[in-house]
Formats: structure tokens, sequence, C-alpha cells
């Protein structure tokens, strides 16, 4: 189909998902993740209010670059390296074909 | 013992509203909740965003919509036990339930509406092995009393305005040795509580450690001293005797998981004919429960807590019968 792509989720098990997903549906990563039920909470529903969708970036794709209010966010992650993202501000597009991420660590 | 109709767990927006449409058919409520103020997450998650979806409301801010219901409930004068986590449900012999919290207040009531929404906001904790073990031992996530920590080392870990205002606090006078360390030399917190923590660096008061992150803990039994990773000095090691992480609270079930309901996917399974849980007397409202359908929405909350009064009113007193008054019938609200 032309409005999907393939994306790939490392969960917190090490376990790899291939995701098929929908380009037309205005979707974010985060909404991605809960769709197939993996381990993202998505508390503030995609705002960077709440820093529950925090993932690594491992390809190299291109994203738009961190707001501010995603970075002011990140700063109540953990672990947060130099390709640490809020799922929720990574906008499905055609150009994130293959994406790879990793589901961050969460604390109790 | 605080008796009331109706305990409401959660003031969030669909506990305040059950307050006023159990108000209608003359019970009084209670709430609790483990926030120090009532709102739940429209109160501490998103206050200055606007809600587009509550009917006759093109846009109200959140923290709006806490403050009018507060108003449109005010008649009926509800109880508030704020800033304490209801812990225990027990039934006592008269079959009237008895809620305790974490700091041992009694509540009790024939009914019990759980309005939870996502669980107790509680301070969000970093994946840090062996974390649990220093819990109270110098790892504390909330500061109740300054005075413990005079004389003492303390690092604070965050970015935002309690990691700021405590920083500024503690090194006026208290501790003798305070350490920020944060992962980025920007701050999201209020300019003049960043301003006076970037002179205090300047001054040689505080250690500020900026790009930075604590990434392991050990000690004795006691905490003694904090791994940090720098982003580009890579590991060190500081000594001290507390920590102090403030990265904000995330909502967690908590409690609510040891009360014998029936939960699945964090969410308590209700009846859709009046949101009864599987134990008689107790409901579950608003984002806590699940159906088949369910959406959690303020809107949605709103009517389920209408629906629930009903039901529990026929509870309380089951040889009455009740008729559906209009507000305009039965004019201005009181109890
Ligand atoms: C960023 C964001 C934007 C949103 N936008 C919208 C929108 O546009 N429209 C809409 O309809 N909805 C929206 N929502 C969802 C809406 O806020 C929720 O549906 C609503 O807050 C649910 O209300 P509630 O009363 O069920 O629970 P909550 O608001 O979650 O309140 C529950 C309260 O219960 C307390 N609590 C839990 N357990 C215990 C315990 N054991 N002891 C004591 N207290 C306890 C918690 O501290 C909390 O204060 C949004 C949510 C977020 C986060
Ligand atoms: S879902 Fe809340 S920050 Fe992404």
């Amino acid at each position: 189909m032309d409005d999907m792509i393939k994306v790939f989720v490392i969960d917190r098990d090490e376990k790899r998902h291939e995701l098929d997903a929908p380009t037309d549906m205005n979707m974010n990563m985060m909404e991605l993740c809960k769709s197939y039920d993996l381990p993202v909470e998505g508390t503030c529903g995609g705002m960077a209010m709440c820093a529950s969708c925090h993932m690594y970036v491992l390809s190299s794709h291109e994203i738009s670059e961190r707001s501010e209010d995603e970075e002011d966010m990140l700063d109540e992650a953990f672990f947060v390296e130099d390709n640490s993202r809020l799922g929720c501000q990574i906008k499905l597009a055609a150009d994130l074909d293959g994406l790879e991420v990793r589901l961050a660590p969460v604390g109790s | 013992m605080i008796q009331t109709d109706i305990l409401i767990i959660g003031a969030g927006p669909c506990g305040l509203f059950t307050v006023f449409e159990a108000g209608l058919l003359k019970l009084r409520c209670h709430l609790i909740d483990s926030l120090p103020h009532p709102g739940g997450q429209c109160t501490e998650i998103y206050p200055k965003k606007p809600i587009y979806d509550i009917p006759a409301y093109p846009s109200i801010l959140a923290g709006e919509l806490t403050e009018r219901l507060m108003e449109q409930i005010e008649p009926f004068s509800p109880g508030f036990t704020l800033g304490e986590r209801a812990e225990i449900i027990e039934k006592d012999e008269d079959g009237q339930f008895v809620v305790t919290t974490n700091r041992g207040t009694k509540h009790r009531a024939p009914i019990i509406a759980i309005a939870a929404g996502l669980g107790c906001f509680e301070p969000r904790k970093p994946p840090v092995e062996n974390l649990a073990s220093y819990e109270d031992k110098g790892v504390e996530y909330i500061i109740k009393d300054p005075e413990f920590y005079r004389g003492k080392k303390v690092v604070i870990s965050g970015g935002g305005d309690s990691a700021l205002d405590w920083t500024i606090f503690l090194t006026e006078g208290v501790a003798s040795d305070v350490t920020l360390v944060h992962r980025r030399p920007s701050f999201r917190g209020h300019p003049d509580s960043v301003q006076k923590v970037l002179d205090l660096a300047e001054a040689g008061k505080i250690n500020l450690i900026t790009n930075a992150e604590v990434v392991g803990v050990s000690g004795d039994g006691n905490l003694n001293a904090l791994e940090v990773k720098h982003t580009t000095d890579g590991m060190m090691s500081i000594s001290t005797d507390h920590w102090i992480p403030l990265f904000g609270l995330s909502p967690k079930l908590g409690p609510i998981a040891e009360w014998n309901l029936n939960i699945s996917k964090n969410a308590i399974e209700v009846d859709t004919f009046d949101y009864s849980t599987n134990v008689p007397g107790i409901y579950a409202i608003g984002d806590i429960n699940n159906y088949p359908g369910k959406l959690k929405l303020i809107l949605c909350g709103f009517h389920e807590a209408t629906l629930m009064v009903q039901s529990a009113y026929k509870r309380i007193f089951p040889d009455k019968n009740l008729v559906l008054k209009y507000t305009t019938v039965t004019g201005k609200p009181s109890l």
C-alpha cells in the first residue's frame, strides 16, 4: 500500500517488532506503539506533557528537531541521550520508512 | 471518623461532578485525593491547556474547568481529605465501608465511588539499579521537612521548579553541601530561580553539574555515593548523604489493585447499567473504569457519575422511589 511504511521497535525485553504504520492518519510513534499494545503509556495523549513515550532513534532518519516543549519534557525522562525523542513528537511520514527505535527504560 | 453518604476516591473532574449529582438527591459526599488540590489530571498535568469538547464551552482551560466544578458543587458543601492516599477498604459490622488513608485518616460510608483516574500521582523514580534499597536510607523523592537535611551533603537531580527551588532553599543555611545534577545546561523552571541557581554556582555556593545524570547509587546500608555520567567527561563519583531525584509526578494504579476488584489493563471492570464493580456498594467512574466501548473523556465520566448516583441512592434507600426532577424545576441547588 502507498500510505504504509514499516518501522521497527525494540521493546524493553530486547524483542524487535516490525510494525506496519499508516502515514495518512496523522499518527505518531507513541500512538503507533499503543495501537500494537507495546508498553508505551502516552499519558498526556501526545502533547509533550508527560515524558511517558521516551524512545531512542537508532536509524539515521532525519526527524524534525526537538521543540522547546519536547526538550523541557525530556528533563523528566531518564537516561536521555542525543538520540532521545518523545515518541509522540515523531509524526509518521513516508520518509520514515524503515525507522528503528528502542523504548527507553522506565522507573518503577 | 469522617461519616458521609458517598465516599469518593479521587477529586478529578468526575469525582467532583459526582458531588453535584449526589447533592441533587440530597446525598452528602466526601472526597479523598492524594494530591494537595482538586482537579486530577486537569490540574496536575494541563491546567493551562484549553479543552474543546465540554458541551456548551467552545473552549475552557482545564484549570478553569476545575474552578467551575468547585463552584458548582459548593452549595453541597462536600468534605475533602487532600494530600492523603486511600489505602485500605474494609467493611464494618453494619455493612458500611471504612476507608483508611496512608496517614491513618478514617472515613465511613455505605457507598464508595472510585474516581481515581489513571491512579495516584506519585514521584517518578529513576530506573537506577538498587534504588529501592536506598529509599528512606538517603534517597527521598519528596522533601517533607527541610530540617532533615541540616548539615548534610545533598544531591538534587532535575531541571524544573521544584529542583531549582529546593536547591536554593537548602543552600541557604540548611545543608552543608548542595549539588544540582541536570541533563542539559538550560532549565525549564522560572527564569528568576534559574538565575539564582546560576549565581549560586558562580559564587561557588553550590556544585552545579550539567550535561550529566545520576546512573548509580551505592553505600553500606545507607547511601554514601552516587555515580554520575557526564556526556563528555565520562563517569565520576560524588560522595553524599542524600539524593533527591525530582522528575515530576506520574500516575500509578497504587493501592486500588489490592481492593479485590476485577481489574484489567489498569482499569476496573464495571457494569454499564450503573457503573457498579464486582463488589456491591463500590462503583467506579471516569478514567479508572473499563467496559466495552469505553472512552477516557471527561464528558463520558460526567454521564457515568449521573447514572451511578441513582443506583447508589437505591442501595441506601431501597424502599424509596426516585423520580427524576429537572434542576430547572428544583431550582437553585442546595442540600
Ligand atoms: C494532557 C491531557 C489532555 C486531555 N485533554 C482532554 C480533552 O480535551 N477532553 C477530554 O474529555 N479529556 C481530556 N483528557 C482526559 C481527562 O483529563 C480525563 O478523562 C479526566 O481527567 C478523568 O477524570 P477523572 O476524574 O476520572 O480522573 P483524574 O482526573 O485522573 O483524577 C483522579 C484523581 O484520583 C486521585 N487518586 C487516584 N488513586 C487514589 C487513591 N488511592 N487515593 C487518593 N487519591 C487517588 C489522583 O490523585 C487524581 O487526582 C486529557 C488528559 C490529559 C492528560
Ligand atoms: S505522550 Fe506524553 S509526552 Fe508523549
